[in-house]
Protein backbone atom coordinates (compact mmCIF):
# COMPACT_ATOMS: atom_id res chain seq x y z
CA UNK A 1 0.00 0.00 0.00
CA UNK A 2 1.39 3.43 -1.09
CA UNK A 3 0.44 7.05 -0.74
CA UNK A 4 2.21 9.79 -3.40
CA UNK A 5 2.21 13.42 -2.59
CA UNK A 6 -1.14 13.57 -1.52
CA UNK A 7 -2.51 16.24 -0.70
CA UNK A 8 -6.04 17.62 0.76
CA UNK A 9 -7.80 20.74 2.10
CA UNK A 10 -10.78 21.53 4.03
CA UNK A 11 -11.18 24.90 2.80
CA UNK A 12 -8.00 26.94 3.18
CA UNK A 13 -6.95 24.33 5.67
CA UNK A 14 -4.32 22.53 4.38
CA UNK A 15 -5.34 19.04 6.15
CA UNK A 16 -2.73 16.69 4.74
CA UNK A 17 0.70 18.36 3.16
CA UNK A 18 2.69 16.16 0.19
CA UNK A 19 2.39 13.00 2.81
CA UNK A 20 4.50 9.83 1.28
CA UNK A 21 3.99 6.64 3.17
CA UNK A 22 4.72 2.90 1.94
CA UNK A 23 3.00 0.38 4.24
CA UNK A 24 4.59 -2.87 3.17
CA UNK A 25 2.83 -6.30 3.62
CA UNK A 26 2.18 -7.59 6.73
CA UNK A 27 3.56 -4.31 8.35
CA UNK A 28 1.95 -2.61 11.36
CA UNK A 29 2.67 1.14 11.17
CA UNK A 30 1.32 3.43 14.31
CA UNK A 31 1.20 6.58 13.55
CA UNK A 32 1.20 9.53 16.35
CA UNK A 33 0.94 13.28 16.61
CA UNK A 34 -1.23 15.85 18.21
CA UNK A 35 -4.82 16.15 18.06
CA UNK A 36 -5.91 17.99 14.48
CA UNK A 37 -2.70 16.82 12.85
CA UNK A 38 -5.05 15.14 9.98
CA UNK A 39 -4.50 11.59 11.03
CA UNK A 40 -8.03 10.80 10.90
CA UNK A 41 -8.03 12.30 7.53
CA UNK A 42 -5.30 10.26 6.40
CA UNK A 43 -7.08 6.94 7.57
CA UNK A 44 -10.25 8.63 5.43
CA UNK A 45 -8.64 9.12 2.32
CA UNK A 46 -7.04 5.61 2.63
CA UNK A 47 -10.20 4.20 2.52
CA UNK A 48 -11.75 6.96 0.25
CA UNK A 49 -13.97 8.20 2.76
CA UNK A 50 -12.93 11.62 1.88
CA UNK A 51 -11.31 11.96 -1.90
CA UNK A 52 -7.82 13.62 -1.74
CA UNK A 53 -7.30 16.57 -3.70
CA UNK A 54 -3.92 16.08 -5.24
CA UNK A 55 -1.52 12.53 -5.12
CA UNK A 56 -2.01 8.94 -5.61
CA UNK A 57 -2.87 6.27 -3.43
CA UNK A 58 -2.16 2.61 -4.41
CA UNK A 59 -3.09 -0.83 -2.89
CA UNK A 60 -1.51 -3.40 -4.62
CA UNK A 61 -0.15 -1.43 -6.97
CA UNK A 62 -3.60 -0.09 -7.90
CA UNK A 63 -4.73 3.17 -8.21
CA UNK A 64 -8.00 4.04 -5.81
CA UNK A 65 -11.04 3.87 -7.99
CA UNK A 66 -13.10 7.20 -8.17
CA UNK A 67 -16.41 6.04 -7.94
CA UNK A 68 -19.50 3.92 -8.13
CA UNK A 69 -18.88 -0.41 -7.69
CA UNK A 70 -15.41 -0.50 -8.28
CA UNK A 71 -14.95 1.88 -5.17
CA UNK A 72 -17.16 0.08 -2.93
CA UNK A 73 -15.09 -3.11 -3.85
CA UNK A 74 -12.07 -1.03 -2.94
CA UNK A 75 -13.66 -0.20 0.47
CA UNK A 76 -14.62 -3.66 1.42
CA UNK A 77 -10.70 -4.47 0.74
CA UNK A 78 -10.02 -2.22 3.78
CA UNK A 79 -11.28 -2.62 6.97
CA UNK A 80 -11.69 0.45 9.37
CA UNK A 81 -12.33 0.59 12.65
CA UNK A 82 -13.96 3.90 14.46
CA UNK A 83 -12.93 5.34 17.48
CA UNK A 84 -16.67 5.13 17.93
CA UNK A 85 -17.20 1.62 17.51
CA UNK A 86 -20.13 2.39 15.04
CA UNK A 87 -21.96 -0.92 15.01
CA UNK A 88 -25.31 -0.84 13.30
CA UNK A 89 -27.53 0.14 16.12
CA UNK A 90 -30.36 -2.09 14.85
CA UNK A 91 -28.78 -5.32 14.23
CA UNK A 92 -27.53 -8.52 16.79
CA UNK A 93 -24.04 -8.83 16.94
CA UNK A 94 -24.14 -11.63 14.50
CA UNK A 95 -26.09 -9.62 12.06
CA UNK A 96 -23.33 -6.85 12.21
CA UNK A 97 -20.88 -9.43 11.51
CA UNK A 98 -22.49 -11.26 8.20
CA UNK A 99 -24.54 -8.66 6.82
CA UNK A 100 -21.10 -7.50 4.98
CA UNK A 101 -19.92 -10.72 3.38
CA UNK A 102 -23.60 -11.73 2.60
CA UNK A 103 -24.60 -8.27 0.83
CA UNK A 104 -21.17 -7.21 -0.29
CA UNK A 105 -19.66 -10.60 -0.62
CA UNK A 106 -22.03 -12.57 -1.73
CA UNK A 107 -21.52 -15.13 0.43
CA UNK A 108 -24.01 -17.44 1.53
CA UNK A 109 -25.89 -17.07 4.82
CA UNK A 110 -24.87 -20.38 6.38
CA UNK A 111 -21.41 -19.86 5.01
CA UNK A 112 -21.61 -16.52 6.97
CA UNK A 113 -22.83 -17.28 10.12
CA UNK A 114 -20.19 -20.11 10.67
CA UNK A 115 -17.27 -17.65 9.86
CA UNK A 116 -19.04 -15.24 11.81
CA UNK A 117 -19.18 -17.41 15.01
CA UNK A 118 -15.53 -17.93 14.35
CA UNK A 119 -14.41 -14.66 14.28
CA UNK A 120 -16.68 -13.43 17.04
CA UNK A 121 -14.86 -16.81 19.45
CA UNK A 122 -11.77 -15.96 18.24
CA UNK A 123 -12.62 -11.85 19.75
CA UNK A 124 -14.11 -13.28 22.86
CA UNK A 125 -17.25 -12.19 22.38
CA UNK A 126 -19.02 -15.54 20.94
CA UNK A 127 -21.75 -15.94 23.54
CA UNK A 128 -22.84 -12.43 22.78
CA UNK A 129 -24.02 -13.31 19.25
CA UNK A 130 -27.74 -12.73 19.79
CA UNK A 131 -27.36 -9.37 21.20
CA UNK A 132 -27.82 -5.79 20.33
CA UNK A 133 -24.64 -3.66 20.15
CA UNK A 134 -25.69 -0.89 23.18
CA UNK A 135 -26.18 -4.12 25.49
CA UNK A 136 -22.79 -4.63 25.47
CA UNK A 137 -19.52 -2.71 27.09
CA UNK A 138 -17.36 -0.65 24.53
CA UNK A 139 -15.10 -2.60 24.98
CA UNK A 140 -17.06 -5.62 23.57
CA UNK A 141 -18.09 -3.50 20.93
CA UNK A 142 -15.03 -2.37 19.73
CA UNK A 143 -13.92 -6.44 19.10
CA UNK A 144 -16.86 -7.10 17.57
CA UNK A 145 -16.45 -3.87 15.02
CA UNK A 146 -12.89 -5.52 14.46
CA UNK A 147 -14.72 -8.80 13.85
CA UNK A 148 -17.39 -7.31 11.55
CA UNK A 149 -14.00 -5.62 9.36
CA UNK A 150 -11.93 -9.34 9.65
CA UNK A 151 -15.30 -11.08 8.25
CA UNK A 152 -14.83 -9.10 5.13
CA UNK A 153 -11.06 -10.78 4.57
CA UNK A 154 -9.33 -7.49 4.19
CA UNK A 155 -5.88 -6.35 2.87
CA UNK A 156 -5.29 -3.90 5.23
CA UNK A 157 -6.97 -2.82 8.38
CA UNK A 158 -6.93 1.60 9.32
CA UNK A 159 -7.52 1.56 12.89
CA UNK A 160 -8.63 5.36 14.28
CA UNK A 161 -7.88 5.54 17.92
CA UNK A 162 -9.95 2.11 18.58
CA UNK A 163 -9.17 2.73 22.38
CA UNK A 164 -9.92 6.48 22.69
CA UNK A 165 -13.29 6.11 23.91
CA UNK A 166 -12.69 3.11 26.18
CA UNK A 167 -12.77 3.10 30.31
CA UNK A 168 -9.08 1.79 31.20
CA UNK A 169 -9.86 -1.36 32.21
CA UNK A 170 -11.45 -2.20 28.95
CA UNK A 171 -8.42 -0.95 26.67
CA UNK A 172 -6.49 -4.08 27.07
CA UNK A 173 -9.01 -6.11 26.00
CA UNK A 174 -8.98 -4.92 22.75
CA UNK A 175 -5.19 -4.12 22.29
CA UNK A 176 -4.85 -7.52 22.92
CA UNK A 177 -7.40 -8.37 19.63
CA UNK A 178 -4.87 -6.33 17.55
CA UNK A 179 -1.44 -7.42 19.15
CA UNK A 180 -2.63 -11.31 18.13
CA UNK A 181 -4.31 -9.85 14.63
CA UNK A 182 -0.69 -8.14 13.56
CA UNK A 183 1.04 -11.40 14.98
CA UNK A 184 -1.07 -13.09 12.14
CA UNK A 185 0.31 -10.85 9.39
CA UNK A 186 -2.60 -8.60 8.99
CA UNK A 187 -1.22 -5.03 7.41
CA UNK A 188 -2.03 -2.12 9.72
CA UNK A 189 -2.47 1.05 10.05
CA UNK A 190 -3.36 2.06 13.38
CA UNK A 191 -3.54 5.38 15.05
CA UNK A 192 -3.02 5.23 18.60
CA UNK A 193 -1.19 7.14 21.51
CA UNK A 194 -0.70 3.30 23.36
CA UNK A 195 2.46 3.19 23.35
CA UNK A 196 2.60 -0.42 24.78
CA UNK A 197 0.98 -1.67 21.65
CA UNK A 198 3.25 0.36 19.45
CA UNK A 199 6.27 -1.11 20.98
CA UNK A 200 4.73 -4.65 20.88
CA UNK A 201 3.62 -4.84 17.47
CA UNK A 202 4.54 -1.87 15.40
CA UNK A 203 7.75 -2.12 13.05
CA UNK A 204 7.12 1.15 12.24
CA UNK A 205 6.33 4.37 13.97
CA UNK A 206 4.82 7.12 11.92
CA UNK A 207 4.38 10.65 14.05
CA UNK A 208 2.34 13.51 12.08
CA UNK A 209 1.98 17.59 13.16
CA UNK A 210 0.20 19.96 11.17
CA UNK A 211 -0.89 17.96 8.24
CA UNK A 212 3.25 16.80 7.53
CA UNK A 213 4.66 13.57 8.30
CA UNK A 214 7.54 14.39 10.36
CA UNK A 215 9.39 11.70 11.28
CA UNK A 216 8.98 8.03 10.30
CA UNK A 217 11.35 5.21 12.83
CA UNK A 218 11.31 1.99 14.05
CA UNK A 219 9.07 2.31 17.64
CA UNK A 220 12.37 1.87 20.25
CA UNK A 221 14.46 4.64 18.61
CA UNK A 222 11.67 6.73 18.13
CA UNK A 223 10.18 6.78 21.96
CA UNK A 224 14.04 7.04 23.20
CA UNK A 225 15.64 9.21 20.68
CA UNK A 226 13.08 11.27 18.32
CA UNK A 227 14.77 13.22 15.97
CA UNK A 228 12.09 16.37 15.69
CA UNK A 229 11.59 19.14 18.04
CA UNK A 230 7.80 18.79 17.32
CA UNK A 231 8.26 15.06 18.33
CA UNK A 232 10.61 15.17 21.59
CA UNK A 233 7.60 17.98 22.98
CA UNK A 234 4.74 15.59 22.03
CA UNK A 235 6.37 12.61 23.44
CA UNK A 236 7.35 14.87 26.52
CA UNK A 237 3.85 15.64 26.76
CA UNK A 238 2.02 12.16 26.98
CA UNK A 239 4.76 10.59 28.76
CA UNK A 240 4.06 12.99 31.75
CA UNK A 241 0.06 10.78 32.00
CA UNK B 1 -81.80 9.17 16.78
CA UNK B 2 -83.86 7.55 14.45
CA UNK B 3 -81.57 9.04 11.55
CA UNK B 4 -78.61 7.48 12.49
CA UNK B 5 -79.81 4.06 12.96
CA UNK B 6 -81.36 4.28 10.23
CA UNK B 7 -78.65 5.11 8.24
CA UNK B 8 -76.37 3.01 10.00
CA UNK B 9 -75.38 0.46 7.18
CA UNK B 10 -74.65 3.05 4.83
CA UNK B 11 -72.52 5.21 7.49
CA UNK B 12 -70.10 2.00 8.29
CA UNK B 13 -70.09 1.82 4.44
CA UNK B 14 -69.39 5.16 4.25
CA UNK B 15 -66.35 5.14 6.77
CA UNK B 16 -64.99 1.80 5.05
CA UNK B 17 -64.88 3.37 1.72
CA UNK B 18 -62.68 6.16 3.40
CA UNK B 19 -60.38 3.32 5.07
CA UNK B 20 -59.72 2.06 1.92
CA UNK B 21 -58.90 4.69 0.19
CA UNK B 22 -56.36 5.75 3.41
CA UNK B 23 -55.25 2.57 2.91
CA UNK B 24 -54.40 2.37 -0.51
CA UNK B 25 -52.85 5.72 -0.89
CA UNK B 26 -51.55 5.41 2.57
CA UNK B 27 -49.35 2.54 0.89
CA UNK B 28 -48.61 4.67 -1.72
CA UNK B 29 -47.21 7.38 -0.02
CA UNK B 30 -44.57 5.33 2.06
CA UNK B 31 -43.08 3.69 -1.08
CA UNK B 32 -43.34 7.28 -2.77
CA UNK B 33 -42.01 9.08 0.27
CA UNK B 34 -39.08 6.79 1.07
CA UNK B 35 -38.42 6.91 -2.61
CA UNK B 36 -38.46 10.77 -2.72
CA UNK B 37 -36.17 10.64 0.81
CA UNK B 38 -33.71 8.81 -0.65
CA UNK B 39 -33.26 10.93 -3.67
CA UNK B 40 -33.47 13.94 -1.49
CA UNK B 41 -30.27 12.15 0.32
CA UNK B 42 -28.55 10.88 -3.11
CA UNK B 43 -25.46 11.68 -4.27
CA UNK B 44 -26.75 12.31 -7.45
CA UNK B 45 -27.83 16.29 -8.00
CA UNK B 46 -30.25 15.27 -10.32
CA UNK B 47 -32.59 13.45 -8.34
CA UNK B 48 -31.79 15.37 -5.03
CA UNK B 49 -33.27 18.50 -7.79
CA UNK B 50 -36.66 16.13 -8.48
CA UNK B 51 -37.06 15.19 -5.17
CA UNK B 52 -36.73 19.36 -3.81
CA UNK B 53 -39.09 20.34 -6.64
CA UNK B 54 -41.80 17.54 -5.79
CA UNK B 55 -41.68 18.05 -2.00
CA UNK B 56 -41.76 22.12 -1.86
CA UNK B 57 -44.28 22.13 -5.04
CA UNK B 58 -46.45 19.71 -3.33
CA UNK B 59 -46.59 20.77 0.07
CA UNK B 60 -47.20 24.54 -1.43
CA UNK B 61 -50.28 23.11 -2.88
CA UNK B 62 -53.54 22.87 -1.35
CA UNK B 63 -54.98 19.33 -1.29
CA UNK B 64 -57.92 20.15 -2.80
CA UNK B 65 -56.03 21.33 -5.59
CA UNK B 66 -54.33 18.13 -6.24
CA UNK B 67 -57.65 16.54 -5.91
CA UNK B 68 -59.30 18.58 -8.49
CA UNK B 69 -56.44 18.26 -10.86
CA UNK B 70 -56.40 14.31 -10.77
CA UNK B 71 -60.09 14.60 -11.94
CA UNK B 72 -59.75 17.11 -14.44
CA UNK B 73 -56.28 17.75 -15.30
CA UNK B 74 -54.76 13.61 -14.95
CA UNK B 75 -58.48 12.02 -16.22
CA UNK B 76 -59.76 14.16 -18.52
CA UNK B 77 -57.25 16.59 -20.06
CA UNK B 78 -54.49 13.79 -20.00
CA UNK B 79 -56.72 11.06 -20.31
CA UNK B 80 -55.58 8.78 -17.50
CA UNK B 81 -57.45 6.17 -16.45
CA UNK B 82 -57.83 3.43 -14.20
CA UNK B 83 -61.03 1.53 -14.92
CA UNK B 84 -64.47 1.79 -16.63
CA UNK B 85 -66.37 2.29 -14.25
CA UNK B 86 -66.53 5.81 -13.53
CA UNK B 87 -66.93 5.25 -9.58
CA UNK B 88 -63.85 3.01 -10.06
CA UNK B 89 -61.66 5.51 -12.11
CA UNK B 90 -62.45 8.40 -9.28
CA UNK B 91 -61.45 6.42 -6.31
CA UNK B 92 -58.41 5.46 -8.23
CA UNK B 93 -57.75 9.25 -9.05
CA UNK B 94 -58.14 9.83 -5.52
CA UNK B 95 -56.19 7.45 -4.41
CA UNK B 96 -53.34 8.56 -6.18
CA UNK B 97 -53.79 12.27 -5.98
CA UNK B 98 -54.20 11.46 -1.76
CA UNK B 99 -50.57 9.36 -2.15
CA UNK B 100 -48.67 12.09 -4.09
CA UNK B 101 -49.76 14.56 -1.60
CA UNK B 102 -48.86 12.78 1.77
CA UNK B 103 -45.44 11.39 -0.30
CA UNK B 104 -44.13 14.97 0.68
CA UNK B 105 -45.05 14.79 3.62
CA UNK B 106 -43.59 11.37 4.48
CA UNK B 107 -40.63 12.13 2.42
CA UNK B 108 -39.74 15.05 5.27
CA UNK B 109 -40.74 13.05 8.15
CA UNK B 110 -38.10 10.86 6.92
CA UNK B 111 -35.21 13.00 5.98
CA UNK B 112 -35.30 14.35 9.47
CA UNK B 113 -35.25 10.67 10.57
CA UNK B 114 -32.30 9.84 8.51
CA UNK B 115 -30.33 12.88 10.18
CA UNK B 116 -30.94 11.52 13.51
CA UNK B 117 -29.17 8.60 12.49
CA UNK B 118 -25.63 9.25 13.65
CA UNK B 119 -23.20 9.40 10.53
CA UNK B 120 -21.22 6.69 11.79
CA UNK B 121 -23.58 4.24 11.07
CA UNK B 122 -23.40 5.53 7.19
CA UNK B 123 -19.65 5.26 7.10
CA UNK B 124 -19.37 1.92 8.51
CA UNK B 125 -21.80 0.85 6.16
CA UNK B 126 -19.34 2.35 3.21
CA UNK B 127 -15.96 1.22 4.95
CA UNK B 128 -17.76 -1.98 4.08
CA UNK B 129 -18.25 -1.39 0.78
CA UNK B 130 -22.05 -1.12 0.65
CA UNK B 131 -23.05 1.27 -2.09
CA UNK B 132 -25.30 4.10 -1.85
CA UNK B 133 -28.46 2.10 -2.09
CA UNK B 134 -27.17 -0.79 0.14
CA UNK B 135 -26.36 1.62 2.88
CA UNK B 136 -29.75 3.37 2.67
CA UNK B 137 -31.61 -0.08 2.52
CA UNK B 138 -29.65 -1.82 4.75
CA UNK B 139 -28.83 0.54 7.72
CA UNK B 140 -29.82 4.11 7.42
CA UNK B 141 -33.76 3.63 6.66
CA UNK B 142 -34.60 1.05 9.14
CA UNK B 143 -32.99 3.01 11.57
CA UNK B 144 -34.78 6.41 10.23
CA UNK B 145 -38.28 4.28 10.43
CA UNK B 146 -37.55 3.54 13.85
CA UNK B 147 -37.07 7.27 15.00
CA UNK B 148 -40.02 8.48 13.08
CA UNK B 149 -43.05 6.37 14.01
CA UNK B 150 -45.01 8.99 16.04
CA UNK B 151 -44.67 11.54 13.25
CA UNK B 152 -45.15 8.38 10.71
CA UNK B 153 -48.63 8.01 12.41
CA UNK B 154 -49.51 11.80 12.65
CA UNK B 155 -49.10 12.22 9.05
CA UNK B 156 -51.21 9.10 8.67
CA UNK B 157 -54.03 10.04 10.86
CA UNK B 158 -53.89 13.37 9.10
CA UNK B 159 -53.89 11.00 5.41
CA UNK B 160 -57.45 9.49 7.14
CA UNK B 161 -58.98 12.80 8.06
CA UNK B 162 -57.90 14.08 4.32
CA UNK B 163 -59.47 11.40 2.57
CA UNK B 164 -62.69 13.33 3.40
CA UNK B 165 -61.44 15.56 0.39
CA UNK B 166 -62.12 12.88 -1.89
CA UNK B 167 -65.55 14.31 -2.17
CA UNK B 168 -64.87 17.33 -3.89
CA UNK B 169 -64.31 14.67 -6.97
CA UNK B 170 -67.21 12.91 -6.00
CA UNK B 171 -65.65 9.37 -4.88
CA UNK B 172 -68.79 6.75 -4.26
CA UNK B 173 -68.46 3.41 -4.49
CA UNK B 174 -70.59 1.37 -7.75
CA UNK B 175 -73.02 0.89 -5.28
CA UNK B 176 -73.38 4.29 -5.20
CA UNK B 177 -72.00 4.73 -1.00
CA UNK B 178 -70.97 8.00 -0.22
CA UNK B 179 -67.91 8.27 1.40
CA UNK B 180 -68.38 9.45 4.83
CA UNK B 181 -68.09 13.69 4.75
CA UNK B 182 -70.51 13.28 1.37
CA UNK B 183 -72.75 10.89 3.43
CA UNK B 184 -72.77 13.83 6.41
CA UNK B 185 -73.71 16.19 4.16
CA UNK B 186 -76.73 14.48 2.66
CA UNK B 187 -77.74 13.07 5.69
CA UNK B 188 -77.53 16.99 7.41
CA UNK B 189 -79.02 18.31 4.36
CA UNK B 190 -82.40 16.13 4.82
CA UNK B 191 -82.55 16.10 8.66
CA UNK B 192 -81.82 19.86 9.22
CA UNK B 193 -82.95 19.94 12.87
CA UNK B 194 -80.18 17.02 13.72
CA UNK B 195 -76.98 18.35 12.16
CA UNK B 196 -75.39 18.52 15.62
CA UNK B 197 -76.00 15.01 16.43
CA UNK B 198 -75.22 14.23 13.10
CA UNK B 199 -71.86 16.07 12.78
CA UNK B 200 -71.24 14.05 16.32
CA UNK B 201 -71.96 10.98 14.90
CA UNK B 202 -68.92 11.29 11.86
CA UNK B 203 -66.58 12.60 13.94
CA UNK B 204 -66.75 9.98 16.54
CA UNK B 205 -66.21 8.07 13.65
CA UNK B 206 -63.08 9.29 13.24
CA UNK B 207 -61.93 9.56 16.19
CA UNK B 208 -62.51 5.32 16.62
CA UNK B 209 -60.02 5.04 13.66
CA UNK B 210 -57.62 7.25 14.37
CA UNK B 211 -57.04 7.02 18.15
CA UNK B 212 -55.81 3.31 17.54
CA UNK B 213 -53.75 4.28 15.65
CA UNK B 214 -52.06 6.97 17.54
CA UNK B 215 -51.71 5.15 20.17
CA UNK B 216 -49.96 1.88 18.43
CA UNK B 217 -48.03 3.88 17.08
CA UNK B 218 -47.10 5.84 20.56
CA UNK B 219 -46.55 2.47 21.84
CA UNK B 220 -44.18 1.08 18.88
CA UNK B 221 -42.18 4.44 19.02
CA UNK B 222 -41.65 3.77 22.80
CA UNK B 223 -40.95 0.14 22.19
CA UNK B 224 -39.01 0.21 18.67
CA UNK B 225 -37.28 3.28 19.57
CA UNK B 226 -35.48 2.30 22.45
CA UNK B 227 -33.48 -0.26 20.30
CA UNK B 228 -30.91 2.35 19.03
N1 LIG C 1 -15.02 17.46 7.47
C1 LIG C 1 -14.15 18.43 7.84
N2 LIG C 1 -14.34 19.70 7.41
C2 LIG C 1 -13.47 20.67 7.76
N3 LIG C 1 -12.39 20.50 8.54
C3 LIG C 1 -12.15 19.25 9.00
C4 LIG C 1 -13.02 18.15 8.67
N4 LIG C 1 -12.53 17.04 9.27
C5 LIG C 1 -11.43 17.44 9.94
N5 LIG C 1 -11.18 18.74 9.78
C6 LIG C 1 -10.04 19.49 10.32
O1 LIG C 1 -8.88 18.91 9.78
C7 LIG C 1 -7.86 18.88 10.76
C8 LIG C 1 -7.35 17.46 10.91
O2 LIG C 1 -8.36 16.67 11.51
P1 LIG C 1 -8.19 15.14 11.87
O3 LIG C 1 -7.71 14.42 10.68
O4 LIG C 1 -9.45 14.68 12.48
O5 LIG C 1 -7.02 15.18 12.95
P2 LIG C 1 -6.62 14.13 14.05
O6 LIG C 1 -7.33 12.86 13.77
O7 LIG C 1 -5.14 14.02 13.92
O8 LIG C 1 -7.01 14.71 15.37
C9 LIG C 1 -8.44 19.46 12.02
O9 LIG C 1 -8.03 20.80 12.13
C10 LIG C 1 -9.92 19.37 11.82
O10 LIG C 1 -10.58 20.41 12.48
MG1 LIG D 1 -8.71 11.80 14.96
Amino acid sequence: MELRGVQKWYGDLHVLQDIDLSVAQGEVVVVIGPSGSGKSTLCRTINRLEPVDEGTILIDGAPLPQEGKALARHRADVGMVFQSFNLFAHKTILDNVTLGPIKVRKMAKADAEKRAHELLDRVGVGHQAAKYPAQLSGGQQQRVAIARSLAMDPKVMLFDEPTSALDPEMIKEVLDVMVDLAERGMTMIVVTHEMGFARTAANRVVFMADGRIVESADPESFFTNPQSDRARDFLGKILKH
Amino acid sequence: MDVIIEAFPDILQAFWLNIRLALYSGVLALVLGTLLAAFRVSPVPLLRLIGTVWVNTIRNTPLTLVITFMLFGLSYQLGVTFSDTISENVFWLAVVGLGVYTAAFVCEVLRAGINTVDVGQSEAARSLGFTFTQNLRLVILPQAFRAVIAPLGSTFIALIKNTTIAVVIGVTTAEGINESSGLMRTLIEFNGDQTILIFAVFALGFVIITLPIGLLTSWAAKRLGGVR
